[in-house]
Order: C-alpha cells, then structure tokens, then sequence
C-alpha cells in the first residue's frame, strides 16, 4: 500500500523516515538491558533479541514470571513485545513471529507454523505453498532428500533447525565474564554515590572471588540496570592483573568523571553487576619487600589513571618493529596492552653522532629544494615559509623499500627509493631530509622533510 | 649590625621554613658531566624541583626537547621509567618521538611511556598525577603555545608534587614567552653549529643555553654544550678531547658517498 493510500484511509496516520541505524542502536540497547535475566543475550536483527535463558528462569519465578518482567520492563519503554520460549534459537525466532494457532506443546506448535516460517527466498515459499504444504508439519513429513532436490539445501537446514534436529548456537553479544558480582534492590536505587558505594563492595567481592582462583582482573566492567529496562555499562581496564578494589574504585571514580554525561540513574538502579571480563593468573606477593616491583606498580597505577581519564590510546609505550623503513620501526601502543616487544631496538654505533632523529613527522613534510647538481645534497631548503641555508650534510643514505613489496621486484610506483641526508643549517638546526625517488625511477622526485634532530 | 645580620638569618630561615625548602645536599643534584656548567649551579640540576626550558625561537623546539631528554637520561638509572606528556598539538607541530632517535642519544625507549593530552588543562592535571608517582625518573611536560592556565598557582602544585616525589620534572616550554613560576630555574635553549666530522658531516648535538633565572643564586650565564651518547654527559664542544674521535671504519663520512640500508 502507498503511503498516499494509508494516508487516505487514516487521515491521522502518523509517517516517520526508517532509520536502520537508530533502531540498530535502539535495539543493542535493549540487548544491554537483557543481560539482567541472563548471560546469553544475542542481537536477532533488525527486530529481535534472543536469550538463552538455560537455567536462569527459575530466578524470575519460572518462565511465566521471566515473561511478565520482560512485558513490564518493555510497557515502561512504551515497547510492544512478542515472546516465545522453545528449545531452539531458530523456533523461538519462528514462534514468535509466526504463530497464529494455539497449540498443546512446543513440537505441536512449530509443526503448525506456517512455511512462511521457513524464511526461505520468496520463490521457495512460493513453490511450497504452489505444491500443497502449507504448514511446517506438512513438510517435516516429506522425506528430506526430495525437498533438498527441489527447493535447495537451505530449506533442509531450516528445517531441521526448526526442528530442533540441528544445532546453531548464538553469538553472546558481552562475552561471559569467568568473575562476577552483583546485588539486587527491592527498591530502585535513585542516588548515583549510593550505587558507587555499591559496587565498591561488588569489588571488594569480586577480589575474594578472584584471590581464590588465583587470579587478577585486567578489564572491569560495572553495568548499572536501571528499572526502567536499560542499562549503563562502564569499563575500565589496567595494565597489569590486579584484585585491589581500591584500585578498581579509584579507575572507575576516574571513569565517571569523565563522562560527556553524567550517570543518570532515571526512575532508579535496580541491579548493580561487576564482571571481570578478563583475568590473569596473578600470584600473592609480598610489593613493599621486593623494592622495585613496589615502583613498577606505581607507575602501572600512574597508567592505568590516565589511560582511564584520557582515553586508553593516549597513554602509550613504544615497541621495536623488525623493519629498515624509517617510520615502520616503531610500533606506538596503548600502554595497557603493551606486552612483550618482538624485535630489539637498533644499537648505536660507538662514536658516531646521532643518525636518527628524536621527533619524526609521518606523513613527512614536503619541502622545497635547491641542490647543486640534481641528484645531490640539497643546498638550501624551505620549510614552514622559511628559507634554511644547508652548511653542513652527510648523505645519501639510501633507504630502498622492501623488495619483497614490490612487484616482480620490480622498481615500480609504490616503492621509491628514499635518499636521506642529515643537513645542518647555518643555525645549527639539524634536519633529516629525504629526495622520494632515484632519478632513474621518476623524472622530477620530490623533497621532503622527515624529522628534526636533536 | 651583628644583631641585623641575625634578624636576617633568622627571617631567611622562617621563609624557607614556609616554602618548605629543604637546603638540598649534594646527592640531591643531577650532575650534568660540564664541570664549569655543575660548578656554576652548586653540583648540578636539582632532584625533586621543576625546571624549565624554554625553546629560544620557535626553531629551536627540536633543541630544547632532546635537551629535556638528555637531562632525563642523566637523572634515571637504565630501566626507570621516564614519562612523556605532551599535547595533541605538540605532536602535530613537531612530530612524533621516535625511539629509534632515542636509542642514537643513548636511551632506552622501553622504559619511556609517552601521555597525550588534548589540551593545556587536561595536560597539567595529568602532569599533576604523574609528579605525585614516585616510581617515576624523570617527567617531561611539553607545553606548546602560551598556556594561560599554566600560572603560578600550576607550577607551584606541579613543584610541591615533585619535591614529595622526588623525581625530576622538566617543563618544556615551545613558542612561549617566560613567565612567572615556581620553577626552581629556568632556561632557554638553542641549538649551535655542531662540531663537524669529516667531509663537513654534522656532528654531535651542540646547545647554546642560557641560565634565565634561578631560585637561589646568580643567572644569566651562558654556556654551549654538546652531548656525548657514548658517555652519557655534556662536554664542552671547545675542548679537543670533546670532539668525537672517528672509528677507522667509517666510509660513509669520509667520502659523500652512499650508505645503502636494504
């Protein structure tokens, strides 16, 4: 129907653009929401959620008192729902969707289920309805090879995972944390220093828990279950294992203050969740008896404080890169994830002056040149609109690319060959300059400024 | 007379009672390698204060950095962590450390942790935590511009941090007029010709600095320096043993020629 059509019928019909992004967003939301009733919560897009509620029904009163809650929680967000519960993934997602007639069982119900149900390709569902079989019972019947011959192996495999007959678990959407804690409120908790108290003791709970396996956490995350249905999640991280929940609470105190909004806790927190999403193994030691690691955890806590408040990519440690091309031997590290470097760092010759620069700009600065001869030194050079006059140089140092990089081996395009020179200018500042290009690889190379020595 | 010369003793130690100025000893300083440059300061660069440099033109900001940076170097042991802190801007304007350039001035980049912060405010109050953490060596703080909200009231948390700590904080500042601060000296850096190698190679860092201001004790000196990696220390560039002596091999330098690295 058009929607001059609909218009016509009901004057005061409501039209609004489809926003595929925002009801993404909407409904991981609601997904985050869900993790209150169990672990197991999956994206069923663009429209459903699915829950693996194994075991964890009983907590709500069985699966009439989980239903009732989901209803409730979804009336608040002015939601309507569909629920279906079955032993499957793929027949809950059908009986929810499909089923019209009432039915004595689950294995009763999915074979009254419509082949629409299927979710075949149009012309399949077509064919089937064209054949006779109208209901997923009908076709369960038939024997199996004949349906793969004739509507494809796709409807055989929906079939049987209809059916309960073939397995296809979902994808948990949080993975499962190996540590949690969590209280719950008989009444919503509406002050947000309350519900940070709270899970300071969450913490606290969480540490015995994971002293006794032996183990330290390296990613938290707190979720705040709002009564409403929703959720705010917070996680912090830290650079080596750790069960202190001083340390924990101190990150994410850090973390709440720099939300761009502030925690609201709306009609009130009813359930407050600390997860370990990640733990190491993490011995008991003894810090003050063994000086230096007492040092090396203070600049870990230093880490972990700013890697909180100023973002985890802005604090950062640098590692060896096994390469020969100037900007590819480092790799710059979150200094949370940082581990063990792959490679070692170039040593300096004895005696030589320093023939790498300590800030190196990437992508290098193009400059202008004059040089003497074309393939020579550069002469003197503009930089930043200012003209430096070249007194001193030591050069070409010839940094080709990785010939393994290259097509056939081939001098082509991608690779040009670098001619480095450190220059001095007649100021006594020291500059790394490179020419892109051999003469004999690109007829009028470019100059450019790669970095500035000490 | 006597009596006023006791008056004045005895207010002197009542202000350094106040500012909490411990005299500091001899351990306490940093010593820089320069004996002229040591002499002049009482043994070195304080531990445990803030000390500025100031990049001299806009140009010299390179200069100033690896002075930072080698200041640093002299101030930890091999494996004390070294902190970092600079601003987005500072990474624009002048590149990214690169540690392969660290190694040539004789550091280690694995124990270097470098912090960015977005602006001058979130930078101070990083820089304010990390003065506070003693397992730190040295800290470096990179400001780029005029920083308004880098006042007196700043400096003088970041210098009460640090004498608690212990540690070094070097205040670089780039393309910033001086300012009042709590600093325990101040000092402007430029970089200077380079004793040059042979077939006119640049040779090792050279520095002009100039002792701006200084808390106790006369300023203004002036001084060139240059820093030898393989000793880790300052020398004078004058001196004929400073020059750096050229192993046998070493094609490269003794004729422009080519120095091929694939």
């Amino acid at each position: 129907m058009a929607l001059a059509d609909a218009r016509a019928r009901v004057p005061a019909l409501q039209a609004a653009e489809r926003d595929e992004a925002a009801d993404r967003a909407w409904l991981e939301r609601l997904a985050d929401g869900c993790i209150r009733y169990s672990p197991m919560v999956a994206l069923d897009a663009p429209d459903g959620l699915i829950l693996d509620v194994t075991g964890c029904t009983h907590l709500f009163g069985a699966e009439r008192g989980l239903a009732a809650d989901v209803e409730a929680r979804m009336a608040t967000l002015r939601m309507t729902v569909r629920l279906a519960f079955a032993g499957t993934p793929r027949a809950a997602h059908a009986l929810a969707r499909y089923q019209a007639l009432p039915a004595k069982d689950e294995a009763a119900a999915i074979r009254k289920l419509p082949v629409a149900a299927l979710e075949l390709e149009p012309e399949a569902t077509q064919g089937l309805l064209r054949a006779g079989l109208k209901s997923v019972g009908e076709l369960a019947r038939r024997p199996m090879p004949a349906i793969a011959a004739r509507f494809g192996g796709e409807a055989v495999s929906a079939l049987r995972e209809l059916l309960g007959e073939a397995a296809r678990p979902i994808k948990p959407r949080i993975p499962i944390a190996p540590v949690m804690a969590e209280r719950r409120f008989a009444e919503p908790v509406a002050r947000t220093e309350y519900a940070l108290q709270v899970l300071g003791e969450l913490a606290a709970k969480a540490a015995r828990q994971l002293e006794e396996a032996g183990q330290g956490g390296r990613r938290f995350e707190a979720f705040f279950f709002r009564s409403d249905g929703l959720v705010r999640p917070l996680a912090v991280e830290t650079s080596r294992p750790s069960r202190d929940p001083a340390l924990v609470m101190r990150l994410m105190n850090e973390r709440v203050e720099t939300l761009s909004d502030p925690i609201d806790p709306g009609f009130g927190f009813d359930l407050i969740r600390l997860s370990v999403l990640v733990a190491e193994p993490l011995a008991v030691t003894q810090l003050r008896l063994e000086g230096g690691a007492a040092r090396e955890a203070e600049v870990a806590a230093l880490i972990d404080r700013l890697s909180t408040r100023l973002g985890r990519n802005r604090v950062r440690r640098l590692m060896a890169q096994d390469s020969h091309i100037p900007e590819q031997m480092q790799l710059s590290l979150p200094a949370v994830e940082a581990g063990q470097p792959a490679a070692y760092w170039p040593k300096a010759g004895a005696g030589e002056p320093p023939l790498r620069p300590l800030h190196l700009f990437d992508p290098p600065q193009p400059i202008k040149v004059m040089a003497e001869v074309p393939d020579g030194p550069p002469h003197r050079f503009r930089w930043r609109r200012k003209l430096h006059e070249v007194k001193r140089f030591e050069g070409p140092e010839r940094i080709a690319s990785e010939w393994w990089k290259r097509k056939d081996g081939a001098v082509d395009k991608a690779g040009l060959t670098r001619d480095y020179y450190r220059v001095e200018d007649a100021r006594g500042r020291r500059f790394w300059v490179f020419r892109h290009g051999l003469y004999e690889e690109k007829p009028d190379p470019r100059w450019y400024l790669h970095g500035l020595f000490a | 007379m006597r009596e006023s010369v006791d008056h004045l003793a005895m207010l002197k130690a009542g202000l350094a009672s106040i500012a909490g100025g411990v005299r500091l000893s001899a351990d306490k300083r940093i010593t820089t390698g320069h004996a002229a440059f040591d002499a002049a300061l009482g043994g070195g660069l304080a531990r445990g204060r803030v000390h500025e440099l100031f990049a001299a033109e806009a140009d010299d900001g390179p200069s100033a950095a690896g002075f930072a940076a080698m200041l640093a170097l002299r101030a930890v042991g091999r494996g004390t962590p070294v902190f970092w802190l600079r601003t987005d801007e500072a990474g624009r304007h002048g590149g990214m450390i690169h540690a392969p350039g660290l190694v040539e001035l004789g550091g280690d980049p694995d124990s270097l942790v470098l912090g960015q912060a977005p602006d001058t405010k979130a930078l101070l109050r990083a820089a304010a935590d990390a003065a506070r953490c003693p397992g730190l060596g040295a800290l470096i703080v990179e400001a780029h511009g005029k920083c308004p909200e880098l006042d007196l009231t700043a400096s003088r948390r970041l210098a009460l941090a640090v004498e608690h700590s212990d540690m070094m904080l070097l205040m670089l500042r780039l393309e910033a007029e001086p300012a009042p601060s709590a600093a325990d000296t101040r000092w402007a850096v430029s970089s200077a010709p380079s004793q040059a190698l042979e077939a006119n190679a640049p040779g090792a860092p050279t520095f002009e600095i100039e002792l701006l201001r200084r808390r106790s004790g006369p300023a203004g000196m002036r001084w060139r320096l240059e820093w030898n990696r393989d000793r880790l220390s300052f020398t004078d560039p004058a001196l004929p043993g400073a020059v750096v002596s050229l192993p046998s091999r070493r094609p490269a330098a003794a004729q422009p020629g080519l120095r091929l690295s694939a």
